[in-house]
């Protein structure tokens, strides 16, 4: 029942949107329809998603395979678990704060492309698919380092010590022991890859250079907020909507999952001796790649600190778009926490039904499927489309709390449901029957079992949630107003007026906290006594 | 079944696990304070038949009789059964006490008789002490002490124990059917286990019921039907040698 009623809350929001615009907007659009689907705009905005996807994709996959080996091969490595933590990190980043830093790194007066002219080297302008390209490689890099080494890790211990007993070379281990298993977690982080390229905004927005580097998301935002075209922007939707609906089909197929990539995978360590000249190789590749992902970090901090923190928040706005950011941020993650337990709750019911064996029901595919709707219509459609709805009805600013919380929550939902889903099926399918021969019901099921067991993944889910919601400038873009700003929408405002030092304070600012999520999350997820010594 | 009094009786028990799968049928009685022994191939239906008397399964037709009452579609935690498993019959979070005051009462909130029943549980299971610690910093054979110490508490008539101390090593599973023996000396309770092994069942069950293929074929007091040279021919084939 629960798990009905969450799937129906995101029907609603997402249909919601989609619907009362067709109905309303078409008929008074007239011949202007067909028009517009001769829209040059269209056309050229879904070249650029599509080519700027396909380019981040392939670059972020060419320098993880190096990074994703070096890393396997030498599990010796000194920091190793400090490098996986640090390729976490990007992935919580809000990206209005990754793109301060990347403009701050490679932007006309940034510190590498200082060091490249010192050298004679012309850099190439950041404003455009260039910058596009370095932020997007910047985040899924390091993701794909993440699910390859997962990949790798489900390799039977047994493979390493063969190959290096027959005296295989790196070549020879590469091709024959680590790309079999490398090869499949590579296509699923490929797919997903894509899919968070195609509906990347916030980067777009920032470092998109006009017309010729326009996503269709950017193009919605700008033919709502600037041309006033709602033909345009309905038809951009619907394109954005095949677009999104194709990749999710690819991520689907590829048995990808939109929470790859959340979990360090253990690797059994395997003391090997390499030679020195292996060992240098690795030491490089892993230095590039620790160098590429820290340095925005460092110059986030850096930049920050320069700025004036104390005249900042003690500024109103500032303190009033923090506190507007934490409290639109927690009550996101508990509606998407109570969403997620919603559809594990169905889910779970579903399973206990057919005893955990066999192929999964037609309703628990159904969860399923209504759970990752959002990624199919993206936040930014939905925004856009309830935006032309409640301007005809009401004062569309005065829904920006309620829309920025809906919708984030709905966006966080298919993170929350892949943490809490595992840890509820689980937690049924060894205790179900104990449960209930022990009278073990209601509250008291709930108190004693369920919330022990699942107390991890909900911190989890709500700790990912509040991180995405934090660093969100999709939704706030098109809802924010001078009474409702968060972090990243006064951040957007700062750089927007040239204020580049208090931009650079605000991100600093947004980085610790959502760092600082991270961080909790993490500890969060460290095994109790009670896991470290679970065998039965 | 002999002269004693039945406690529970399976009659014409149906049950079929859905699609076309061949429908399981039983019947049979096991008497008060007896233990009885279900042998028989994978797949026979032992642990069918044990999970129908349990309630989580329910038959198609037929009935469960626990003395006068029928017990057929009683809600799980209602009936006069208690439950072993082979795996997972502890709650990993929750200290050994808990899991057994669980069997006391759902809530946990005991009172002070009722926790000196838990710690006498846990003294006649030789596991005294044990309280504080976790489910997982016990051994596998301990871990079914503490799941015979919650059966102790809970005071049920009926045993029911599913392949229990299948996963422990032969003399392990010795000493467990030992205590479980002792337990059953000294409560009476009426038990059904599941083994895959004949000599489980000579060492502590005055009857065996064999099944195959979801019925029963031949029941008797253990030592005539699990004997190789007084046992039907299908417990004959089962036996080997």
């Amino acid at each position: 029942m629960a798990a009905l009623v969450a799937a129906l809350f995101l029907v609603l929001l997402a249909g919601g949107a989609f619907l009362p615009l067709l109905l309303t907007a078409l008929p008074g659009a007239g011949g202007r329809l067909t028009d517009a689907l001769g829209d040059p705009v269209i056309w050229r905005s879904l070249r650029f998603t599509l080519v700027q996807a396909v380019l981040s994709t392939g670059i972020s996959l060419l320098l993880a395979v190096p990074v994703a080996a070096a890393l396997h091969e030498f599990r010796g490595f000194p920091g190793r678990n400090h490098v996986l933590r640090l390729f976490a990190l990007p992935l919580a980043l809000p990206q209005i704060v990754a793109v301060l830093a990347i403009v701050g790194l490679y932007g006309q007066r940034g510190v590498w492309s200082r060091l490249a002219e010192s050298v004679g080297l012309d850099f190439p302008s950041i404003y455009g698919l260039t910058g596009i390209l370095i932020a997007h490689v910047f985040f899924n890099m390091p993701l794909a380092v993440r699910i390859a080494l997962g990949g790798m890790a489900s390799m039977p211990a047994e493979y390493d010590r063969l190959a290096h007993q027959l005296g295989m070379g790196f070549a020879a281990r590469f091709r024959h022991v680590l790309w079999p298993f490398m090869r499949p977690a590579l296509m699923s982080s490929a797919s997903l890859i894509f899919m968070l390229c195609v509906t990347s905004f916030a980067v777009v927005l920032t470092l998109g250079g006009g017309p010729r580097a326009t996503t269709l998301e950017v193009a919605i935002y700008q033919a709502l907020t600037f041309d006033f075209d709602v033909v345009r922007a309905i038809l951009l939707a619907l394109v954005q909507v095949v677009v999104t609906a194709f990749a999710y089909s690819l991520l689907t197929r590829a048995g990808g999952s939109v929470s790859s990539g959340f979990t360090v995978g253990a690797l059994r360590p395997f003391a090997v001796r390499h030679t020195p000249g292996g060992y240098l190789a690795a030491v490089l590749v892993v230095s590039f790649g620790v160098l590429f992902v820290l340095t925005p970090f460092v110059l986030i901090v850096w930049r920050g600190l320069s700025a004036d923190l104390a005249g900042l928040v003690l500024q109103d706005s500032v303190r009033r778009a923090v506190t507007t950011s934490l409290l639109l941020g927690t009550l996101s993650a508990v509606l998407a926490v109570m969403l997620g337990l919603a559809f594990a709750a169905g889910v779970t019911r579903r399973a206990a039904a057919r005893r955990f064996s066999g192929p999964q029901t037609g309703a628990e595919r159904l969860f399923g499927q209504m759970s990752s709707l959002i990624l199919v219509v993206p936040p930014v459609v939905i925004a856009a489309g309830w935006f032309m709805v409640i301007r005809r009805f009401a004062d569309v600013y005065a829904a920006a709390p309620v829309m920025v919380v809906t919708i984030n929550a709905a966006m966080a939902v298919p993170f929350a449901i892949r943490l809490l889903q595992p840890a509820a099926l689980s937690a049924a399918e060894r205790y179900d029957r104990l449960c209930r021969q022990l009278g073990l019901e209601g509250f008291d099921r709930l108190r004693l079992v369920t919330w022990p067991l699942l107390r991890r993944a909900i911190f989890l889910a709500f700790a990912f949630s509040l991180a995405l919601s934090l660093g969100d400038l999709g939704v706030i873009t098109i809802f924010g107003s001078q009474d409702v700003q968060t972090l990243p929408y006064l951040i957007l405002q700062r750089m927007g007026s040239y204020r580049t030092q208090d931009a650079a304070g605000l991100a600093l600012l947004l980085c610790v906290m959502t760092m600082a999520l991270m961080m909790i999350a993490d500890r969060g997820s460290e095994p109790n006594r009670a896991e470290r010594t679970d065998r039965s | 079944m002999t002269g004693k009094e039945q406690a529970l009786a399976c009659e014409d028990l149906r049950f079929r696990y859905g699609g076309d799968s061949a429908e399981m049928r039983f019947d049979c009685a096991f008497a008060e304070g007896e233990i009885t022994a279900l042998v028989g191939p994978s797949g026979s239906g032992k642990s069918t038949l044990i999970n129908l008397i349990a309630g989580f399964e329910i038959a198609v037709s037929g009935k469960i009789r626990f003395g006068e009452s029928d017990i057929t579609r009683a809600p799980v935690s209602e009936r006069p059964v208690s439950m072993v498993f082979q795996e997972n019959n502890l709650f990993s979070h929750m200290r050994v006490f808990d899991n057994v005051a669980l069997g006391v009462a759902p809530t946990l909130r005991l009172n002070g008789e009722e926790r000196d029943r838990v710690e006498a549980a846990l003294v006649s299971v030789g596991l005294a002490g044990y309280g504080a610690r976790l489910p997982g910093e016990l051994s596998g054979g301990e871990r079914q002490r503490i799941a015979l110490a919650r059966v102790i508490v809970r005071r049920k008539p009926i045993l029911l124990l599913d392949e229990a101390f299948a996963s422990l090593g032969p003399a392990l599973r010795g000493e467990m059917l030992d205590l479980l023996s002792s337990i059953h000396d000294e409560r009476r309770m009426t038990t059904i286990m599941v083994t895959h092994f004949p000599e489980d069942a000579r060492r502590i069950a005055a009857r065996t019921v064999f099944l195959a293929d979801g019925a029963v074929v031949a029941e008797g007091p253990t030592g005539t039907l699990l004997d190789h040279d007084t046992a039907p021919d299908a417990v004959r084939s089962y036996l080997g040698g």
